[in-house]
C-alpha cells in the first residue's frame, strides 16, 4: 500500500475522504504514523506515539464508517499536547517530574474528541509544564521548526505546531497561558485558536496558571478549527470555571460577509520591537481585509505595554501554588533515600523540575511571600484590570483587533536561552488576551526570508464564531495556510 | 533590586526546592533581573482600581450540589505512587 498524499488536504478534506470511502481510517492513520516515525529524529515533535492503539481505534472507526452511523470526525487522526491527561497513556507535561506518570483518566477535551470519533496518534512534545516560548525547556529535548530545523518552533505548544506544519497530524490540541497556541502557530505557519477563558474545560489539563490557562487547537485552516472547536467546547461540571453558555455551530457562519466589519489596529501592537518584515506581511493582510469589505480603525490600549511584567507576577504566583502538588508522595518523580519528609519534598522537586520551572516557582513564591504580596501580586492584579478595561474600550470602536502574533519570525535554537527576559518578550503581543480572558487566533499571512509570519486576531469574550469567520474569509483569498515545508511536501 | 544568596536560599526553602551549588548564582542573577523587570508595574497609576482575580468579569464562582459523585478508586490512583502499603502512601518518619 502506498502512502496517501495527506499533506495536500486539510482535516475537513480528510474527513470528507473518509466519509466517501476514498480511503480507510487505517490507511490514513498508518500514513500519519509513518510520517511521524520518519520525522521524529529530525523534528522530535512527539513524546509518545500510540501506534497500536491508534491502528486499533482506526479499525473501529472504519467499521462505524461502513455502517454509515458515524459522527463527522470519525476516523480522523489527531495529536494531543502532552499536557492533556490520556487514560492508560504516559502523560509527561514535558517534565522529568512526570516522566513516569500514566494517567488514570482522560481530560474532558480528550474524552470529547474521542466521542467525536477522532483517533489519537500520540502525545506532542512541549515546553516543560507549558513554561517556555521555544520548546527548549522540554525534558525530552527541543522540537525543531519544520521550515528550518535550525530554528525553534515556538512554544509552549511547539510539538503540536510542528506536527501540523509538517503534516504529521492534520490537527493537534494545544493550550495557551500567555501565547502558547498562537506564537508556535505563527512560527510554524499554521492556524491556532485560543478560545475565551472558560469556553473549553480545563479538567485533566495539567494546570500552570489557572486564571490564564485555556485549551484550544492548532490546525491547518480556520474551517478545521471550527469543526474541532465545536467538539471540545461547552460546559463541564468538572471544571468550576467552565462557562454555562450554549456552543454555536462554528462552521455555520464561516462564509459570512465581512462587509462593514470594523478591524481595530492597536497602536501598541505596532511598536519599535516589531520586525519590519513581519509588519510588512501584516499590512499586506490588512489590504486583503479591505478588499473583503472590512474597514480599519485605529485604537489604543495604553496599558498593554505592561502586560509582560503583569504576566510575570500573576503566572508565576499561580504556578508556585499549582505545582505544590508535585511532592514525591502521590505521583511523579521521587528522590532516592529521603532522610526526612522535607528532604523528600526538596530533593524530589529539585531533581524533577527543570531550570525554567524552578525559576517560575521561585518567582511566584517571592511575589506571594510576606511583605511582597501587596507590592507585586495585588499591584499586578490591579494593572490586569486596567489592561482588561483597555480592551473593553477598544471593542467599543471595532469588532476584532488585528496585528502581529509575534515580534519576529522563528529564531535559532539556543539564541534566547541565556536571558529569561529576552525569551519572555516573545509573548508581548499575545499575553494581553490571556490577562483579559479574550479569545485569540493566529493565521499564516506570508513569509519573512523563508520563515512563516502569523497574523493575530483578538475578539471580545465568546466571539469565536466571528473570529473564525474573519480568519476563514482571509483563507479563501490566500493560500499561505496550505503551504507545506519542502522537506515534508 | 538585587537579591542575595540568602534570599534565594530562603525562597528555595519556602518552595521546597533543593538547589545545587551551581544553580544558586544563576537564580540570584535571573530572579534579580525578573524582579527589576516586574518593578515596571510601579509606573501604572492604580489608585482605586479593584484587583482583578477572574478573567470573566461579573461571573461568580459556581458551586456544585453537595452530593457524592466520585466512587472510591484509590487503588487505581495509587498505581502512580512511588511507595504504597496497605492503601497508604509511605513517607519518611515524621514523628520520633
Amino acid at each position: 500500500m502506498s502512502a496517501l498524499p495527506v499533506q495536500a488536504r486539510t482535516l475537513a478534506g480528510l474527513a470528507k475522504g473518509l466519509k466517501q470511502r476514498e480511503f480507510s481510517s487505517v490507511e490514513l492513520t498508518r500514513t500519519f504514523l509513518d510520517r511521524i516515525a520518519s520525522s521524529q529524529p529530525v523534528l522530535n515533535a512527539f513524546v509518545t506515539v500510540t501506534h497500536d492503539a491508534a491502528l486499533a481505534a482506526a479499525a473501529v472507526a472504519d467499521r462505524r464508517l461502513e455502517r454509515g452511523e458515524a459522527p463527522a470526525l470519525t476516523g480522523v487522526p489527531i495529536a494531543h499536547k502532552d499536557i492533556f491527561c490520556t487514560e492508560g497513556v504516559l502523560t509527561t507535561c514535558g517534565s522529568k517530574m512526570l516522566s513516569n506518570f500514566v494517567s488514570p483518566y482522560d481530560a474532558t477535551v480528550v474524552t470529547r474528541l474521542k466521542e467525536a470519533g477522532t483517533v489519537m496518534l500520540g502525545k506532542a512534545n512541549m515546553d516543560e509544564f507549558a513554561m517556555g516560548s521555544s520548546n527548549e525547556t522540554s525534558h525530552f529535548g527541543p522540537v525543531r521548526n519544520p521550515w528550518n530545523t535550525a530554528m525553534v518552533p515556538g512554544g509552549s505548544s511547539g510539538g503540536s505546531a510542528a506536527a501540523v506544519a509538517a503534516r504529521l497530524a492534520p490537527a493537534a490540541t494545544a493550550t495557551d497561558t500567555g501565547g502558547s497556541i498562537r506564537q508556535p502557530a505563527a512560527l510554524c505557519g499554521v492556524t491556532g485558536i485560543k478560545p475565551t477563558y472558560g469556553r473549553v474545560s480545563r479538567y485533566g489539563m495539567i494546570a500552570f496558571a489557572s486564571s490564564l490557562d485555556q485549551g484550544g487547537l492548532i490546525t491547518i485552516s480556520a474551517e478545521d478549527a471550527a469543526l474541532l472547536l465545536g467538539a471540545i467546547s461547552g460546559f463541564d461540571p468538572r471544571d468550576s470555571t467552565s462557562v454555562e453558555a450554549p456552543v454555536p455551530d462554528y462552521t455555520a457562519t464561516l462564509a459570512d460577509s465581512l462587509a462593514g466589519v470594523r478591524i481595530g489596529l492597536v497602536r501598541e501592537f505596532f511598536d519599535a520591537g516589531l520586525d519590519p518584515r513581519c509588519e510588512a506581511r501584516i499590512r499586506e493582510a490588512l489590504t486583503v481585509y479591505e478588499k473583503l469589505g472590512a474597514t480599519l480603525v485605529d485604537v489604543s490600549c495604553p496599558n498593554l505595554p505592561l502586560s509582560v511584567p503583569t504576566y510575570y507576577v500573576v503566572a508565576p504566583a499561580e504556578c508556585s501554588s499549582n505545582l505544590a502538588r508535585f511532592d514525591g508522595v502521590r505521583f511523579g518523580h521521587r528522590c532516592e533515600n529521603p532522610k526526612s519528609l522535607v528532604d523528600l519534598y526538596r530533593r524530589s522537586r529539585g531533581e524533577g523540575f527543570g531550570a525554567e520551572v524552578k525559576r517560575r516557582i521561585m518567582t511566584g513564591t517571592y511575589v506571594l511571600s510576606a511583605g511582597y504580596y501587596d507590592a507585586y501580586y495585588l499591584k499586578a492584579q490591579r494593572v490586569r484590570e486596567l489592561i482588561s478595561r483597555d480592551f473593553a474600550a477598544a471593542f467599543g470602536h471595532c469588532d476584532v483587533l488585528v496585528g502581529p502574533t509575534s515580534p519576529t519570525p522563528a529564531f535559532p535554537i539556543g539564541a534566547k536561552t541565556a536571558d529569561p527576559i529576552t525569551m519572555y518578550l516573545n509573548d508581548i503581543y499575545t499575553i494581553g488576551a490571556n490577562l483579559a480572558g479574550l479569545p485569540g487566533m493566529s493565521i499564516p499571512c506570508g513569509f519573512a526570508d523563508g520563515l512563516p509570519v502569523g497574523l493575530q486576531l483578538v475578539g471580545p469574550h465568546f466571539s469565536e464564531a466571528r473570529m473564525l469567520n474573519i480568519a476563514h474569509r482571509y483563507q479563501t483569498e490566500t493560500d499561505w495556510h496550505l503551504r507545506v515545508p519542502a522537506a515534508f511536501a | 533590586m538585587s537579591l542575595t544568596r540568602s534570599d534565594i536560599d530562603k525562597i528555595a526553602h519556602l518552595a521546597r526546592l533543593e538547589l545545587t551549588e551551581a544553580e544558586i548564582p544563576i537564580y540570584v542573577d535571573s530572579l534579580s533581573r525578573i524582579i527589576d523587570f516586574v518593578g515596571e508595574l510601579d509606573r501604572a497609576e492604580t489608585q482605586g482600581i479593584t484587583p482583578m482575580a477572574h478573567p470573566l468579569p461579573g461571573l461568580a464562582q459556581r458551586l456544585r450540589a453537595d452530593v457524592v459523585l466520585e466512587i472510591d478508586q484509590h487503588e487505581r490512583f495509587q498505581r502512580n505512587a512511588p511507595q504504597v502499603e496497605a492503601g497508604l502512601y509511605l513517607v519518611p518518619k515524621v514523628l520520633e
